[in-house]
């Protein structure tokens, strides 16, 4: 790029190459991504993955299916529910084994509950990464009440462990169910706060509204799933698509952008996609609340599990895209072979391309639209 | 359309190539081609109008201990139906061709075989250690992989 002196001369500008990351807060954990730019304007975003490679994959096949549950809180830290859920499904699905209704309604309750936490992660660091610190309180002050019901009901407040191989570890406590429909009461309201405080807010509109634009049919080659996927206008959700659970008896809306402030894929889109998507999800567990059958919440299962010899690949849809587990299993009662395909992993297949002749400060418009986390990526 | 089907009509066009149909016990069943023909299959499973696999769901590897194997899971968004595709390779010299230019999804998966299993995809645009740092040595979730006790004189 050429400019001017203020002489009139032919300014020469140099290509650079910067790291951005591994220790960065926006790029949310431990992502680097090298820049080569061109004054403000990014040529080329290489991202560098793994630092967070746990190996757990390998893990799972030294370790027996029930073992493997606690595992699968560290790949997606913040919506563990649904990775356990995720799990205990896929197993489920190999053996063929038969779930109480009851545990798979707490399944779905808890499921969706942690999709709104983790999608108010996503909007708080969002907001956050574009220079509203605010919103971000805000987040985090409800989805402390989220923390609250899995300590209730599980004990723990980040690495849930809750999903067993059959069922759940535990039935809801007393006054749990009561809880959870107070706090939806409480919540539903703030998604309207959070569009009046920053959504519509014009600086922050302009930050996101045509940048990083990604039509539809690249979405779907790329592999990009849940919201970013939805985003560009693909309305395709594994819970009404590829239905597993008890999904089939709620009624829910599958939200997709519309374009509404730029170009149909947009930032600003896969933004407001998660923002619905929190309605919905209060939504699906008020519709599980009322109809939560009473009974056990544990199918019976031997105690030395072993599946029978097989392949199955279950796919289900986690606040980040689908997690789809794709276990091979030879009649022992270890995993022969895992394989974890997450949607934060797919999803920076296309950071590459669509990075390029943007200003670098629409990187971080960009990571955080995509809502990535690193410990799913790297697992 | 039905894996059977799927398998049918690929059969019928690409005959030899495709090996077998893997359906008792496997969910989606898998198609298990020949390595070469990976390329030309998959164009066909994507671009043949019946078909239409557009999206790749997950590409992985698997190490069976005798052969090495690449397991494609497809899915249509347009006929809401899915297959597997299954390619076996020998133990030495495990390489076949790359599908990232029929689905661009697919090189973040290829290179990250490479990385744990040491598979090479030929024609890959960009095919190099993902996870791994560039100078690990040997491919972890290989079943005969030996841990290493140092990596740069740090004790592991």
């Amino acid at each position: 790029m050429t400019g001017m002196t203020a002489r009139g001369e032919a300014l020469r500008t140099q290509e650079m190459t910067i790291n951005m990351g591994p220790q960065h807060p926006s790029t949310h954990g431990v992502l680097r991504v090298i820049l080569t730019t061109d004054g403000e304007v990014v040529t080329r975003a290489v991202p560098d993955v793994g630092y967070l490679h746990r190996g757990l994959e390998k893990i799972g096949e030294r370790v027996t299916y029930a073992q493997f549950m606690p595992f699968t809180d560290r790949l997606d830290y913040l919506a563990a529910m649904n990775c356990n859920c995720a799990w205990a499904w896929a197993v489920e699905k190999l053996a063929k084994i038969e779930v109480p209704e009851r545990a798979e309604f707490l399944r779905v309750i808890v499921a969706e509950l942690n999709r709104i936490s983790s999608h108010l992660i996503a909007f708080g660091s969002f907001t956050a990464d574009m220079g509203a610190f605010t919103p971000f309180l805000y987040a985090i002050r409800e989805r402390e009440r989220v923390n609250d019901l899995f300590e209730m009901i599980c004990g723990n407040r980040l690495t849930y462990n809750y999903a067993r191989i059959g069922g759940v570890s535990g039935d809801a406590p007393p006054g749990f169910l009561e809880k959870t429909k107070e706090f939806l009461d409480y919540f539903e309201p703030k998604i309207d706060e959070y569009n009046n405080l920053i959504s519509y807010n014009k600086i922050f509109v302009h930050r996101l509204a045509n940048v990083a634009v990604i039509p539809a049919e690249e979405a779907v080659a790329y592999g990009m799933t849940g919201p970013n996927l939805r985003g560009s206008g693909v309305p395709f959700d594994l819970r009404r698509d590829e239905p597993y659970s008890v999904y089939p008896k709620f009624d829910f809306k599958v939200c997709v952008g519309t374009g509404e402030r730029g170009k149909l894929g947009d930032c600003f889109d896969r933004y407001m996609v998660r923002i619905n998507e929190m309605r919905e999800s209060v939504k699906i567990v008020r519709q599980a609340l009322a109809q939560i059958p009473e009974g056990p919440v544990m199918a019976k299962v031997p105690r030395v599990f072993k599946p029978p010899a097989g392949e199955t690949y279950f796919r289900s849809e986690c606040p980040r895209g689908e997690t789809g587990i794709y276990v091979v299993s030879d009649g022992s009662a270890n995993p022969f072979r895992l394989k974890i395909r997450t949607g934060s992993f797919v999803t920076m297949n296309i950071f590459e391309k669509v990075t390029k002749g943007l200003m670098i400060a629409d990187i971080v418009a960009v990571i955080g639209s995509f809502d990535i986390i690193l410990p799913e990526i790297d697992r | 359309m039905e894996a059977r089907a799927i398998f049918e009509t690929l059969k019928e066009k690409f005959g030899d190539a495709v090996v077998e149909l893997q359906g008792e016990g496997f969910t989606p069943p898998f198609v298990v081609v020949a390595p070469g023909s990976v390329r030309d299959i998959a164009r066909f499973l994507k671009e043949d109008p019946a078909l239409s696999f557009d999206s790749l769901m997950s590409l992985s590897g698997v190490d069976y201990k005798d052969r090495f194997a690449v397991a494609y899971h497809l899915y249509s968004m347009k006929h809401r139906h899915a297959v597997g595709m299954k390619a076996m390779l020998p133990r030495e010299s495990p390489s076949l061709p790359s599908v990232d230019d029929v689905w661009p999804a697919a090189n973040f998966q290829e290179r990250e075989a490479y990385d744990l299993f040491g598979f090479v995809f030929e024609g890959s645009k960009d095919l190099r250690r993902i996870l791994l740092p560039e100078d690990w040595e040997g491919h972890p979730l290989r079943k005969d992989y030996k841990y290493a006790e140092f990596y740069h004189g740090i004790k592991i």
